[in-house]
């Protein structure tokens, strides 16, 4: 609901300060009823529109979260069936004060914040090379699309291919031999191979958000006076905040949940787990399905927090609020 | 302020168009000229070169005497205002208005002040804490014309300024644009395709047609004295008359008679070259209503008789459109003029638009009497369009010795 409350809230504001300047305008036009029928009957047929969706997403996502809550919160491992009962929030308690899983938490924030940081510089760069080159764009733009369409799984394992000392052409760029058996070299690649395939996606956004910019607005800033890189950071950006914001969202829920990379690069040995690795691992292979649940229900939480932090901070720039583009 | 002169200035794309060919034109300081012309006639390419947004492929252009092909747009010290105003949407009005005072690095109080000035002028005050989202369309175009005049640039550069507002308003704005420009005296090159606009706001209007000049004089001048065939029928509203018009023993057969021609004419006319085809053009308020008009206006000119068409009645005058039989006139130009105005569509036989006094007793059906000044006619070659009865800058009409 939070996310309703800040456009209205700012649409009220934005009605109110209007109201002392009414008679000095010459030509205002605008309505000052603050919701006319029209408006009404326009957000009835919206919430008509979104309740199939609203509908399948209860049925297929609703009932498989309320289970593992429903898991979490008991005694289960498939190892001991007769052990199953209720034990409230000792799986928790458990999970919270483990160190493995602090650990691992430790990892997918560090990849997170990284690849995301860094993908988003990335991008930026590709997709304004994307944006403003002219010939050969659609050969530009499906060669940074490859990394994108090849399956995680195989680029993973091309990577693997490729760090493996004695036959892989990178491993052998470093001296001292197998750098996917060291924590810190291999988080290193973990990132690396996450940044060489999500970069295009983010590249992707981004260039949808910069085809928002009007050319009109930059050519507008350079005869004001503004210099590229200041038309890049007080032009550009500001117009293309909700697309960056939309970016970095997808990004992070999918960076947080960091899986398929790690799976195949190191499996989680050195301390390279993510908590997805880590669930998996106690869910599917120690068919611990109490203490799986409860970390897949934390991980759930955790991406909501994040969720819900980007969402406040879109504020009226959040994608289907009115203030932006109003006619 | 600077004067700004444009020296065999040519832009060619990397595509091999040639959107603006040896533009020759400088404009005084403190001028107000108008760049105008049908869509894709190079006016905004030139004004764009201008600003510096447009790289100059060819010859040489001077702001303030100083060569400038090379600075980029911030270096050239002028402002432009845009016909989607271009105002930054996630500033409020003051720092949009702000915003080019802030990047030449001027202090908060020299730039408050110069905001609260131009706001002052513009009437924006009570807006200035608002966004552009939140603004009409008269008041964002108010708001870019504030962004311009804060910095107070060597030029304004307004490229079709008011084309996005309703008619009424641009009316208004057109007298607010006017009069701060005065204020000012601030250099000034606009871009527009309404000629109305064209005519009104300039000290000097410059005609273009396919990236080149076609004429540059006042408002006035191009109006009664139109070097060809194109800037007699883009000038004025409605548009010239033309008709065809076949040289015929010392004559002009025309639809609406045998027209005399004068004795300069006439030289033109013998030389092994000169065309036996010529398009005769007529404004509208060159004609009237033949019951209207006394002995002595009578001699100065020929009457007609053609089938009524429409009238509308303007209450100051009436527009009555004849139907007259006859060929209709056709040049190169004038097929243009009618693409670019959007009439594909004509019906058959030429028709002629007449301007006449609001005394006259026509009505629609019927076979009505028209007078008209043969003092005012015009009379082009259909083949290069120049305007034979010009002389020496002149025009006099086809009964000139």
């Amino acid at each position: 609901m939070s996310v309703n409350a800040t456009p209205a809230g700012a649409r009220v504001a934005a009605e109110e300060s209007g109201k002392p300047a009414v008679p000095a305008q010459h030509s205002g036009r605008r309505s000052k009823a603050p919701l006319s029928e029209n408006k009404k009957a326009e957000r009835k047929l919206g919430w008509l529109l979104c309740a199939p969706a609203a509908l399948v997403m209860v049925l297929v996502t609703a009932y498989p979260i309320i289970y593992s809550v429903w898991l979490s919160l008991q005694r289960f491992d498939l190892r001991f069936p007769d052990e199953r009962k209720f034990v409230g929030l000792e799986n928790y308690v458990t999970v919270l004060t483990n160190g493995f899983w602090w650990t691992a938490f430790g990892v997918t924030a560090l990849i997170t914040v990284v690849t995301v940081v860094v993908e988003l510089v990335l991008g930026m760069g590709l997709a304004l090379i994307m944006h403003r080159t002219l010939v050969g764009r659609g050969i530009v733009r499906t060669a940074a699309l490859i990394p994108y369409g090849i399956v995680t799984v195989v680029a993973a394992f091309s990577w693997r291919y490729a760090w493996t000392p004695g036959t892989g052409y990178l491993a052998n760029l470093f001296s001292d031999g197998a750098p996917l058996t060291e924590r810190a070299s291999s988080l290193a690649i973990i990132m690396l191979a996450e940044i060489w395939k999500t970069t295009p996606f983010m590249a992707l956004l981004l260039m949808a958000g910069l085809a928002l910019v009007p050319e009109d607005l930059l050519k507008a800033a350079s005869t004001d006076g503004a210099t590229a890189w200041q038309r890049f950071t007080k032009v550009m950006l500001p117009v293309m905040k909700p697309a960056i914001l939309v970016a970095l969202l997808f990004r992070t829920l999918d960076a947080f949940r960091v899986f398929d990379n790690i799976f195949v690069l190191t499996a989680g040995g050195n301390e390279t787990s993510s908590v997805s690795m880590l669930a998996y691992n106690n869910l599917i292979r120690g068919l611990n399905l109490g203490i799986g649940s409860t970390m897949s229900v934390l991980i759930f939480l955790t991406v909501a927090v994040i969720a819900f932090v980007f969402v406040k901070l879109f504020g009226t720039a959040a994608p289907g609020s009115d203030e932006g583009e109003r006619r | 302020m600077a004067d700004i002169v444009l020296d065999k200035v040519s832009k060619r794309f990397p595509d091999g168009t040639v959107a603006v060919q040896d533009i020759d034109l400088e404009i005084a300081d403190g001028e107000f000229v108008i760049l105008v012309g049908p869509s894709g006639c190079g006016k905004s390419t030139t004004l764009n070169m201008i600003a510096g947004l447009e790289d100059i492929s060819d010859g040489e252009l001077r702001i303030g005497g100083q060569r400038v092909n090379d600075k980029a747009p911030r270096d050239r010290d002028i402002a432009m205002v845009f016909q989607s105003y271009a105002l930054y949407p996630n500033m409020t009005v003051r720092e949009n208005m702000a915003f080019p005072l802030k990047l030449a690095k001027l202090d908060k109080e020299t730039i408050n002040s110069k905001v609260e000035e131009a706001a002052k002028v513009l009437e924006l005050t009570p807006l200035l804490d608002r966004r552009p989202a939140n603004l009409s369309g008269g008041q964002r175009q108010r708001v870019a014309m504030g962004r311009a005049i804060v910095r107070q640039p060597k030029a304004f550069l307004m490229d079709e300024p008011l084309s996005n507002l309703d008619a009424k308003l641009r009316v208004q704005m057109r007298t607010v644009v006017s009069r701060l420009q005065k204020q000012l005296g601030t250099t000034t090159v606009y871009v527009t395709h309404d000629q109305t606009e064209a005519m009104t706001l300039g000290d000097r209007v410059v005609i273009m047609r396919g990236g080149a000049i076609q004429q540059v004089g006042p408002p006035q001048e191009l109006y009664e004295h139109p070097r060809n065939l194109f800037v007699a029928g883009f000038i004025g509203s409605p548009s010239m008359n033309f008709l065809h018009a076949a040289v015929d023993d010392g004559k002009l057969r025309t639809a609406i008679g045998d027209v005399p021609i004068g004795e300069r004419i006439r030289r033109e006319l013998t030389a092994n070259d000169a065309p036996r085809e010529l398009i005769l053009g007529i404004r509208p308020e060159h004609f009237e209503d033949a019951e209207l008009v006394d002995d002595e206006t009578r001699r100065r000119g020929l009457e007609f008789s053609a089938p009524v068409d429409i009238v509308e009645s303007m209450g100051s005058d009436k527009y009555v459109y004849f139907t007259v039989e006859g060929e209709r006139a056709s040049a190169a130009e004038l097929e243009e003029l009618a693409a670019d105005a959007g009439a594909d569509f004509s019906g058959g036989g030429a028709s002629l638009v007449t301007r006449l006094s609001a005394e006259s007793a026509v009505r629609e059906g019927e076979d009505r009497r028209v007078w008209f000044n043969l003092e005012k006619i015009h009379l082009f070659d259909p083949s290069t369009g120049r305007n034979l009865t010009l002389h020496e800058g002149r025009s006099s009409g086809a009964l000139a010795d």
